[in-house]
């Protein structure tokens, strides 16, 4: 009998009864909610009788509709938007769950503010009404996003009926270049095998390069999963892993966390563990990526050109692609490292990390950004915020010209309040270049946040590497 | 929940790739904490010309006779992709969308449309691109190569006559959905039916992995 994948020993871990027909009960550990979705899973929980059966177990985050400008109070600039704030506050008040509420100075975006307190640990199972649940895999647990509906039934019994997913390893093997991030190599992957190419699988991220990354990194790796249309990404838990836990605030401590450790060891794939799909990239011939289009599929390296959609054998791949040249004001063959930028946006729960602020900040120190260019900084967590002012961050971020904003998913979708304005061409750190995903016409370009610093200094979308030392 | 057994509808061409739930409902459109309201923002950005006074695309297939009264699409790969928001679940069924045929979803998508009586058909690419490209043939007059009919029991759907192609297409769906869907089954309730099952694994869960549960308090 084979060993089992890394995936199987949490399932089998967490398996309350055996459904049939390759369902199984599991056991969930955390259920997270923001005020976007979790509000309504809340409400209509309320509206059927039915009460949260481990309400320790839950979490509410502030984090999709709050405002990040100085100052911010429940008023927000989305219409409707403090509503869904006080409702939720409300609800989660009333059913005792805690809330990292606006004025705490943990609160933030719930895929970063979560794992940062150690609430998300390898090997538990963690759902959230958000589909960048899948950001948490990165410490090694099973970490998946649910609809609101789903949400209640997980608050409700503290489980789910889920369906055994196709297991896919995605190896990455080789070297990072310099200048080359985790964010290049998930854009990469995805713009090899299309933005369904991991429909129907739970992606274990695997290979030398996985285990050199450090962990924030492999968050950012497992947030793009999503769009890779996996069910959810992770990586198995290592030293690294248990580093980046130790003494955090709701972490085990004393002989719990000595115990945890140990238990941690075998979260690994056997090696003779059976995967349905293996995938292999060879990221020493990885660059810089950045997308051209609407989907994170139209993905490819900054020095290329944008494709004809002419040149693709397949009539629908032709008229998305027509339709993606339509939206984002571009024609075949124009060099993405030519294009001007009205906006640069560093933030969101794929990178919004301290790491990925540092990485900015370096490309961007003593540097100034472009006449006319708008740039943004949005921490994750307000405890993000907090560490990278202490070592200056702010400033350098500042100096050269960007807001220096609050915690929150801010201006990664557009809610009805901020956005970018129609025609606006912006090179973001986020995860979704959808049609009129920062706003109503709103061309948006996906890149790491290396290449965003770059590019907001370039005032057009640039190489990262030619401002590297 | 309502059951879903048989449908006979007209059926909406829109075949494009990624359709995300964006798209589906556009983040602004969901004004107020609920599951209703939500139809009037259903494909906002490509229903209505101005958005904002609420003007119809005469181009948007949604607006077309005899497709406004669609009650089935024929969507491209990955519908439903993106953002987890079960809002574009409530207004397509608000708007009256009771079955979505294309060749994969989003997995989260999927889950929500099960949950909420829509029944999601996955069939080849070539399958639902023949069916969209008869749909795409009906009139006001002429509905006829539009209308589909779904049968979920026998997991039959049935076409217009296309060339030599008889016309039906299988499909299937995992048992647990299939019963959902056809019992118009309450998810929540059966499950707390398992409450004792629930609370013995709990019981030894937490002797075994003391450091996972209970969750401190901070």
């Amino acid at each position: 009998m084979p060993g089992k994948t890394l995936v199987e020993k949490i399932w089998d871990r967490h398996r309350v009864a055996d459904l049939g027909d390759g369902t199984d009960l599991l056991y969930v550990d955390r259920v997270l909610l923001h005020e976007r979705t979790g509000s309504v899973a809340l409400k209509s929980l309320g509206e059927a009788g039915r009460t949260v059966r481990n309400p320790a177990q839950a979490f509410v985050c502030m984090d999709h509709i709050v405002d990040t400008l100085p100052g911010r109070s429940d008023d927000t600039l989305m219409p409707g938007g403090k509503a869904f704030i006080q409702e939720t506050r409300a609800a989660a008040n009333a059913a005792g769950i805690q809330v990292f509420d606006l004025g705490d100075p943990r609160q933030g975006i719930v895929h970063v503010v979560i794992p940062e307190q150690g609430l998300t640990l390898p090997g538990l199972t963690v759902v959230c009404p958000d589909s960048h649940t899948c950001t948490q895999g990165g410490l090694g647990a099973l970490a998946w996003g649910i609809g609101s509906t789903e949400g209640e039934h997980a608050l409700a019994t503290q489980t789910l009926a889920v369906r055994r997913p196709k297991r896919m390893r995605v190896t990455l093997t080789g070297a990072l270049a310099p200048g080359v991030t985790a964010k290049d190599l998930v854009l990469t992957l995805i713009g090899r095998h299309t933005a369904a190419g991991g429909s129907g699988y739970v992606i274990e991220f695997a290979g030398p390069v996985v285990e050199a990354m450090a962990v924030e990194a492999r968050m950012t790796l497992c947030n793009m999963a999503v769009e890779f249309a996996a069910w959810t990404g992770l990586c198995a838990p290592d030293d690294k892993t248990v580093a980046w836990l130790a003494g955090r605030p709701f972490a085990p401590k004393g002989a719990d966390w000595d115990r945890a450790v140990v238990a941690w060891a075998d979260l690994r794939s056997d090696a003779d563990a059976v995967f349905d799909k293996e995938i292999e990239l060879d990221c020493t011939e990885v660059a810089p990526v950045v997308t051209w289009g609407t989907s994170p599929q139209h993905a490819m390296a900054v020095t290329g050109q944008v494709p004809d959609p002419a040149a693709d054998p397949d009539p629908n791949n032709r008229e998305a692609q027509r339709r993606a040249l339509a939206y984002m004001g571009l024609n075949p063959g124009d060099r993405l490292a030519d294009l001007a930028i009205d906006a640069a946006f560093i933030g969101s729960c794929t990178n919004s990390r301290l790491s990925d602020l540092r990485t900015a900040a370096a490309i961007v120190k003593g540097r100034h950004v472009a006449r006319g260019v708008r740039a943004i900084v949005v921490p994750g967590s307000m405890q993000v915020k907090a560490a990278a002012e202490a070592e200056g961050l702010d400033r350098v971020f500042l100096d050269a010209g960007f807001e220096w904003r609050e915690a929150g998913c801010s201006m990664c979708f557009f809610a009805g309040g901020e956005h970018f304005g129609a025609g606006q061409r912006v090179i973001t750190s986020t995860n979704r270049n959808f049609e009129n995903r920062q706003g109503p016409g709103t061309r948006s370009h996906l890149a790491s946040p290396a290449s965003v610093a770059a590019s907001a200094i370039a005032g057009r979308i640039a190489d990262v590497r030619d401002l590297m030392d | 929940m309502e059951p879903f057994v048989t449908l006979t509808g007209v059926a909406a061409p829109l075949q494009r790739q990624n359709i995300d739930t964006d798209a589906i409902i556009p983040s602004r459109e969901m004004k107020t904490v609920g599951k209703t309201g939500l139809s009037g923002g259903l494909f906002a950005n490509w229903r209505y010309a101005d958005v904002a006074a609420r003007t119809e695309n005469p181009d948007f297939i949604l607006n077309r006779a005899p497709f406004r009264q669609a009650t089935i699409l024929l969507a491209g790969s990955n519908f439903g992709c993106g953002s987890s928001r079960e809002h574009a679940v409530w207004a397509l069924k608000e708007w009256g969308v009771r079955c979505i045929v294309a060749p994969s979803f989003g997995a989260i998508f999927h889950g929500n449309c099960v949950r909420n009586g829509i029944l999601p058909v996955t069939l080849p690419a070539d399958a639902v691109a023949a069916l969209a490209t008869a749909a795409g043939q009906a009139t006001s007059d002429d509905p006829a190569p539009a209308r589909l009919t779904v049968d979920l029991r026998q997991g039959l759907l049935t076409g217009p006559h296309l060339g030599s192609d008889p016309g039906t297409y299988p499909f299937t769906l995992s048992p647990a959905d299939r019963d959902m869907l056809l019992e118009g089954l309450d998810a929540i309730g059966l499950t707390l039916k398992r409450l004792p099952a629930i609370q013995s694994f709990e019981a030894d869960y937490r002797a075994a992995t003391p450091w996972a549960l209970p969750v401190p308090t901070l």
